[in-house]
């Protein structure tokens, strides 16, 4: 089945290049580390899923760009373009001129149904291209106005125009110290109205990837190009091609169904965090050798004691004892999970005992611990790394930030500020209140697992 | 990408203008090697087929024929704009976009806004519209004035009225040189209090400069560089006052200063025109700095005033950039951001910087600003990958601050010593459509001004009580 990727605003579309770009030097690379017949198999399983065949033998991305300013589209397409290993479709990007100036009620109610129909036939035309529709991924940031509120209004689109596809939306959380002086507004609006439209949010905080940048990348000058590597490579050790636990033989042909699955239980968790395990960069790659009991044991406690990276964590962290009354206090810190999904990737996989993943401690009651961990596995080794591992999380994880966020939004509704700038774009004080009422419910829900 | 149109209204909007032109040319000159008429000239310059005359067609795609500034150069005495047309800048002008007269405004903002605007209303509006039709996406009009004479101020503002008449989607943002104490125009108090009245209602954003700080940077760099305290040589085109590599080649005194505003305006619109990791375009900046609609009040600073010839940068440098931004003698107005409150900041960066140099900087330099209590973290950054001409990088700053509320309060003062005294006022009394009411309203209008200032002043400092957050039934 194939996806199809919608890279929304600037930061959508300068991450949506850095996935692909992933995507295909990891199929084309020669460090898979398993059988031939097996790295075929990935190879094509990762091409039917994002990528078309052309007659000249270059692959086309599964991919619709859209921007309400051409610089980043024009940039997107000429990078690819120049890999020679891959390319966008010419024919598959919306752009406009005047840029949605960091004003939500900008992107939603004047680009999206101005702009609405000339974006979905582009989004028409891809779906038509594949043989089987998996589903979409959107890639946006929240803090804007293009990739958040446009990208809201298209969120809701695809979910009218395709009603029974899965729709996963990929979005970024600004730093917490301002890139855009309304990005809280921004967050706020994006999220609640993405909660009514779409399947799950696996989101990516800047804040993370950069200490991951900083700490375990070593990088001295840190650049966006950087930052969106990391998160390319977090999401190419997602999406690329794994086998599921009763998928038989071959690789699994329904991915964003599987994830679905697996992860959301119930429509009020939706928020899905990511973490991967080991992080370094390349050169240290040939020096260092990784064994599956240590990096599980690791990941496992970063989800425990809800760490963003394999440095820094908190082991004195433990799950709350099993014979607790469910309305004793669970120990602080300790991130509660619905679900969890590991997918394990390199040499000796098969080896790697998820057992410690199936703790019922680990989870809230109400789901039996064997459907509320997943695993997926596959012997070819991804992006060079001997042996990674992936942990896609509905958990804790995104509590506090999420809470952080509506503060300070909150913070800054209860003076008015800047709200002229939306309501002359037709989102009125109303519409802010339903949409704190919604994250505030989402928030109380979380905390209260 | 949109397109911007200058309008440089009055004796100093023409001479600041003239600057800016000259500095844009320059700085895509070295930008843009082949000569292809691109996206980015196509924000300030039109592609004209002068083969045929000066009527001929735009040219969109292909080699640059001749450049031609979207600018209308609006002044009541012929003496500037005439120089501009004898000078090394006569082509990228052509005649059409020229409204002139002869005998001046007599520094009478009366006589600028009601003589002369309502004599030249339907000129200005012909030009503006032709202007805007050579545009296919129209997204700024950026006004160049003083506040203190008679032309610049009063038709300026004029033009400023018309332009949210006709042009409503189009934003406007103004450039405005205010007068300082020792101003030797004896009614520019009138004639600013009565301006600023238009400022407050019809402009988007408005970027305050004052000649004493424009003076004392140039000074500064004189002495800096007189001194022999510098190590190597400064680069002669990287000052920020400096024409060098530009057609002009004779240097008068107020050049230097004004070299200052139009560097200012060429990185305000840099994010637009050039690309970047974080673009930050012009209706961002309006989006971001204007929590409420009268507060519109920019304070700008551009840093470094100039760069050394050394080719490596060290970082330790480039934070000395980030912290001159917020230094006093680098502000365009004579204030000091530093000790006032922020409503909101926005950080422009140019060239060889990357986000983590940025994010240091602002860890590094919020604790010693005070933010308003519901905008703590209220910055906002833009990355623009090409740096200005001499430069390998460079930082605009742009404060939403209440230290713009000392140099308002003067004016007022000044207004006031004047208006008690009745002094001058049947110069402006006499005018057709002048009344008492136009100055009570005025002053009127800049005192509530000072007041949304000290009511936000007023919170500074006190203890920071969050509004409770919604409860929800669970």
């Amino acid at each position: 089945m194939s996806i199809v990727t919608v890279q929304l605003g600037q930061c959508g579309n300068q991450i949506g290049h850095e996935v692909f770009s992933a995507l295909c030097s990891d199929i084309r690379g020669t460090h898979g580390l398993c059988s031939k017949k097996e790295n075929e198999s990935y190879q094509d399983s990762c091409k039917e899923r994002f990528f078309c065949e052309e007659e000249s033998g270059v692959p086309v991305a599964r991919a619709v760009l859209v921007d309400m300013e051409p610089k980043v589209i024009s940039q997107t397409l000429s990078m690819a373009a120049r890999s020679g290993h891959w390319k966008y479709s010419n024919h598959s990007h919306f752009c406009q001129k005047q840029g949605s100036g960091n004003n939500w009620a900008n992107g939603y109610s004047v680009h999206g149904p101005r702009h609405k129909e000339a974006i979905m036939n582009l989004v028409q035309k891809e779906a038509e291209k594949c043989e089987r529709l998996g589903g979409f991924l959107t890639i946006m940031s929240m803090a804007g106005g293009t990739g958040s509120g446009l990208g809201a209004f298209v969120t809701q689109c695809l979910r009218d125009a395709f009603p029974t596809s899965f729709i996963l939306n990929h979005v970024v959380w600004p730093y917490g110290t301002g890139e855009v002086i309304v990005q809280n507004y921004n967050s706020v609006l994006t999220l609640s109205h993405l909660y009514h439209s779409s399947d799950a949010l696996l989101v990516h905080e800047n804040d993370v990837i950069h200490k991951i940048c900083a700490q375990l990348m070593n990088i001295k000058q840190i650049s966006f190009r950087d930052v969106n590597q990391v998160i390319a490579h977090q999401l190419g050790s997602v999406f690329q091609p794994a086998h599921t636990a009763g998928g038989g033989s071959g690789y699994s042909r329904n991915p964003l169904g599987d994830l679905m699955e697996a992860l959301v239980p119930h429509p009020e968790f939706r928020m899905l965090g990511l973490r991967n395990i080991p992080q370094m960069p390349e050169s240290s790659l040939p020096y260092s050798t990784f064994s599956w009991p240590g990096l599980i044991k690791h990941l496992r406690q970063m989800l425990i004691a809800n760490a963003q990276m394999e440095e820094g964590i908190d082991w004195q962290v433990r799950p709350p004892h099993p014979g607790l009354h469910p309305l004793h206090k669970k120990p602080l810190h300790f991130n509660t999970s619905i679900a969890n999904l590991v997918i394990l990737r390199g040499k000796d996989v098969h080896s790697a005992d998820l057992g410690s993943f199936q703790d019922p401690s680990l989870y809230t009651s109400w789901l039996n611990p064997q459907d509320a961990f997943n695993a997926w596995k596959t012997p070819r080794a991804f992006n060079k790394y001997e042996k990674s591992a992936a942990l896609v999380s509905n958990s804790q994880f995104l509590l506090k930030p999420l809470d952080s966020i509506v503060g300070k939004a909150w913070n800054m509704f209860a003076s008015k500020a800047y709200l002229h700038q939306y309501t002359k774009f037709g989102i009125q004080e109303e519409d802010f209140l339903d949409c704190f009422t919604t994250l505030e419910q989402v928030i109380s829900s979380y905390t209260n697992l | 990408m949109t397109q911007s149109v200058v309008v440089q209204v009055g004796q100093c909007g023409n001479q600041v203008g003239c600057r800016f032109w000259d500095l844009a040319l320059r700085e895509h000159a070295a930008v843009n090697k082949k000569g292809m008429y691109d996206e980015a000239l196509s924000s300030f310059f039109r592609n004209v087929d002068t083969r045929s005359g000066d009527n001929g067609p735009d040219i969109y795609k292909g080699k640059i024929c001749s450049l031609k500034a979207r600018a209308l150069l609006i002044d009541m005495e012929e003496g500037v704009v005439n120089e501009i047309l004898q000078g090394p800048l006569r082509d990228v002008f052509d005649s059409k976009q020229l409204i002139t007269d002869v005998s001046g405004s007599g520094n009478n903002w009366a006589v600028g806004h009601k003589i002369y605007g309502c004599q030249y209303r339907e000129n200005i509006v012909e030009k503006l519209r032709k202007t805007a039709e050579h545009c296919d996406s129209l997204q700024c009009f950026f006004i160049i004035h003083s506040m203190g004479g008679g032309t610049g101020s009063g038709l300026g503002t004029f033009v400023l009225n018309l332009l949210e008449e006709e042009f409503p989607e189009v934003y406007r943002f103004v450039t405005s040189v205010y007068p300082s104490g020792e101003d030797d125009v004896i009614t520019s108090p009138y004639n600013s209090v009565l301006a600023m009245k238009e400022l407050n209602e019809h402009a988007d954003c408005v970027l305050p400069i004052e000649n004493e700080s424009l003076f004392e940077i140039v000074n500064k760099i004189h002495q800096m560089i007189n001194s022999g305290k510098l190590g190597s040589t400064v680069k002669q085109n990287s000052l920020v006052t400096s024409s060098a590599g530009s057609a002009k080649t004779q240097v008068k005194p107020f050049d230097a200063m004004n070299n200052i505003v139009a560097n200012l305006l060429l990185n305000l619109t840099s994010s637009a025109r050039f690309e970047g990791s974080l673009n930050m375009d012009l209706n961002e900046i309006s989006m971001n700095l204007v929590p409420f609609p009268r507060l519109h009040y920019l304070v700008s600073s551009l840093t470094p005033l100039y760069t050394l010839a050394d080719v490596n940068v060290p970082s330790r440098r480039l934070d000395q950039m980030f912290s001159d931004a917020f230094s006093r003698d680098h502000q365009l107005i004579q204030a000091d951001p530093k000790h006032s409150l922020y409503l909101a900041c926005a950080l422009l960066v140019r060239g060889n910087v990357q986000v983590s140099d940025l994010r240091r900087n602002i860890e590094r330099l919020k604790p010693s600003l005070q933010f308003v209590s519901w905008n703590q973290e209220g910055w906002k950054t833009g990355l623009c990958s090409v740096p200005p001409v001499g430069h390998s990088h460079s930082l605009l700053a742009l404060a939403n601050n209440t230290c713009v509320k000392p140099t308002f309060i003067e004016l007022k003062d000044r207004f006031m010593k004047l208006y008690k005294k009745k002094a001058h006022l049947h110069h402006y009394l006499q005018i057709d459509g002048m009344e008492q009411s136009c100055f009570s309203e005025a002053v009127s209008s800049l005192s509530d001004l000072i007041e949304e200032y000290n009511e936000l002043d007023a919170t500074k400092g006190g203890p920071r009580v969050d509004p409770s957050r919604l409860k929800i039934a669970v």
